[in-house]
């Protein structure tokens, strides 16, 4: 059986180049190397909720049709539509987030990606601030402390903290791999103690364990080679394998930021406790960073969503500047969607601005808050929409999602997700980096090859050819309109 | 009547490895919905509603209520913390506020839970006719 090797990865923006897949008859039967979404994605893209032929609703139901049918159906929509949306992008090739951006400036709509919904507050503010940054192989060899804030890796992105973080194989810094499953161990030890004792006075009353500090650090702290801290509001899987773990009170992460602004400043806090963690231990975690040689705080959507939003990036941002006054530091926001880091950089490209690019005038305008997709749905401002590889009625906020489906709505999708049930237009397309190949950008904006390594369904297309036929339809109407 | 209990919370939302891994099974497998329809909760806070495992309860915000099953956070405690996975069913409750920059607000939003052991969990099909009324 055919093995393919260094399969770039199409679920996260981790973008792991090293999945290996097993083909047999054209289906992938094997995948090595990948985590648990990277291992849904592969065997089961082309299970029973893929849809295999075009569909447009006819008397409220979504009954077949023709691709040339389907096609026509959605130019006809965007054409006639005074003020439409496009959006998703970020789980499909850059060369198909160029076409769709010609598309948005011909039916003069907004063209709007996923960030808008994760990091969209972390654009914001690096345009505010600046963001020192690097790749992740620097991280993977020369990083000794990490931080991830506001982000659980474990569940968002498996394989992070293996491939170039704490518990990589780097060329000057070693994995932390064994110091953990030795932590590990020892807690097992104990427990299986405690059940022993249990066991053996259960008629006794037992002696009362002290009280054990939430904030008291593993013994393992003073261990040489690499600390993870990890800071969230729960304590998730990968807070359990962290040297230190600062929980932080729902909605507080803006003055926790600025408290570890002050206490690496040497400033003194003349309170007891910040966000509900008590001063003695930030000082604690403050000393780990700023003695580190080459630190990188890693932070998701627990910053971006809750209170203060672009604000609480801003002090981040801030606090990693500050450090760097002492030592090193980088920053860097864990993207989510496999090529969201891409659509951010296409659309720059070619619009001069990330996301939420409003085309209505005729020319490219950028108002995040005016522009960007869920306010314009919020308002109920739109008219049509397009939705490229994404889920937004599954993904937004009901009221905003509401609008979406109350209006004409094409989809490109190779699922029959939720979106795709509310669809008018259903057009399914070939999985980019499976059946298509392509171009994504890994969360340091390092562009990575998707492969093609099976043929997708018959007479499926990719994303980008879909598009480039609705454009020239659109076109078609467009010069009919203009001659009449 | 005894007045059932109600207990406020702080709600979040978040990605789980297995609604990550069920999206891309797909959006209607079971996987994906049994993934995303459970609200997981501090075993303190259970006791104080009287509930177990496994028990419907109705999750309510400024913005609208949902029933989803209670599970036993596996990293407590959080007491006043729960937890949904992105999906259908959170976004039912989350804040659409966007504070003039397009984010909405999905994580620490106040809410209530109260026990709904009548009231049934809805399946994304009937949850989505319920919401949208297409579908």
């Amino acid at each position: 059986m055919p093995v393919v090797k260094a399969v770039t990865c199409p679920v996260c923006g981790s973008l792991c180049d090293d999945i290996e897949l097993t083909v047999e008859n054209g289906r992938i039967v094997k995948v090595k190397n990948g985590c648990a979404m990277c291992e849904a994605k592969f065997l089961g893209y082309c299970g029973e909720h893929r849809v295999l032929k075009p569909m447009i609703r006819k008397n409220g139901e979504l009954v077949k049709t023709t691709l040339k049918e389907a096609v026509r159906r959605a130019a006809e929509i965007l054409a006639e539509s005074n003020y439409p949306v496009l959006y998703g992008w970020s789980s499909t090739s850059c060369e198909a987030i160029s076409v769709g951006i010609e598309l948005a400036e011909e039916v003069g709509g907004v063209i709007d990606n996923t960030s808008v919904v994760c990091h969209g507050p972390s654009i914001l503010s690096i345009q505010d601030v600046g963001i020192p940054s690097c790749t992740l192989g620097q991280i993977r060899h020369r990083a000794d402390l990490i931080v991830y804030w506001g982000s659980n890796p474990w569940s968002a992105h498996p394989r992070h903290i293996e491939r170039y973080t704490a518990f990589s194989e780097g060329r000057f810094e070693k994995s932390a791999w064994r110091s953990y499953v030795n932590k590990v161990k020892a807690l097992v030890g104990k427990k299986k103690i405690q059940s022993a004792i249990k066991r053996l006075f259960v008629k006794k009353p037992l002696p009362v364990p002290p009280p054990v500090s939430e904030y008291k650090p593993y013994p393992s702290i003073a261990k040489e080679g690499r600390k993870l801290i990890v800071i969230d509001v729960r304590r998730t899987k990968s807070a359990e394998i962290a040297d230190y773990f600062v929980k932080v009170e729902p909605n507080k992460d803006y003055e926790l930021l600025q408290a570890f602004r002050a206490l690496i400043r040497d400033q003194e806090l003349e309170v007891d406790k910040v966000a509900g963690v008590p001063v003695e231990y930030l000082e604690e975690v403050a000393d780990a960073m700023l003695s580190c040689d080459f630190g990188a705080l890693f932070f998701g959507l627990g910053l971006t969503m809750s209170s203060g939003k672009l604000r609480n990036i801003d002090a981040a941002l801030s606090l990693v500047r500050d450090l760097n006054m002492r030592t090193k530091f980088i920053i860097m926001p864990m993207r989510g969607h496999f090529n969201v880091t891409g659509a951010n950089t296409v659309f720059t490209w070619q619009t001069g601005y990330p996301y939420a690019v409003d085309f209505s005038l005729g020319y490219p305008r950028y108002n995040p808050g005016e522009t960007s997709v869920v306010d314009v749905l919020l308002r109920k401002e739109s008219d049509a929409a397009l939705i490229v590889a994404s889920d937004p009625v599954s993904n937004f906020p009901r009221k905003a999602a509401e609008h979406l489906v109350e209006n004409p709505l094409v989809v490109i999708d190779p699922h029959m997700n939720v979106t795709a049930q509310m669809a008018d237009v259903l057009i399914p397309s070939a999985f980019v980096g499976i059946e298509a190949s392509g171009t994504a950008y890994r969360m340091d904006h390092v562009p990575i090859p998707l492969k093609k390594v099976v043929d997708p369904p018959r007479g499926i297309l990719p994303d980008e050819e879909i598009l480039r036929r609705i454009l020239a339809e659109v076109r078609k109407i467009k010069r009919k309109e203009a001659k009449a | 009547m005894e007045e059932k209990p109600k207990l406020k919370v702080t709600l979040l939302t978040g990605r789980t490895i297995e609604q990550g891994a069920g999206k891309e099974r797909g959006k209607s497998s079971k996987d994906y919905v049994e993934s995303v329809s459970v609200c997981f909760m501090d075993p303190e806070d259970m006791k104080k509603l009287g509930i177990k495992e496994g028990v419907n309860v109705q999750v309510s915000t400024a913005f609208g209520t949902v029933v989803v099953k209670a599970k036993k956070s596996l990293r407590a405690p959080h007491l006043g913390v729960i937890f949904i996975p992105y999906g259908p069913w959170a976004n039912v409750v989350v804040d659409p506020e966007t504070h003039g920059i397009g984010m909405p607000s999905f994580k620490g939003i106040p809410a209530t839970v109260e026990p709904a052991p009548d009231k049934p969990v809805l399946g994304l099909e009937e949850l989505l006719k319920a919401v949208f009324r297409k579908g």
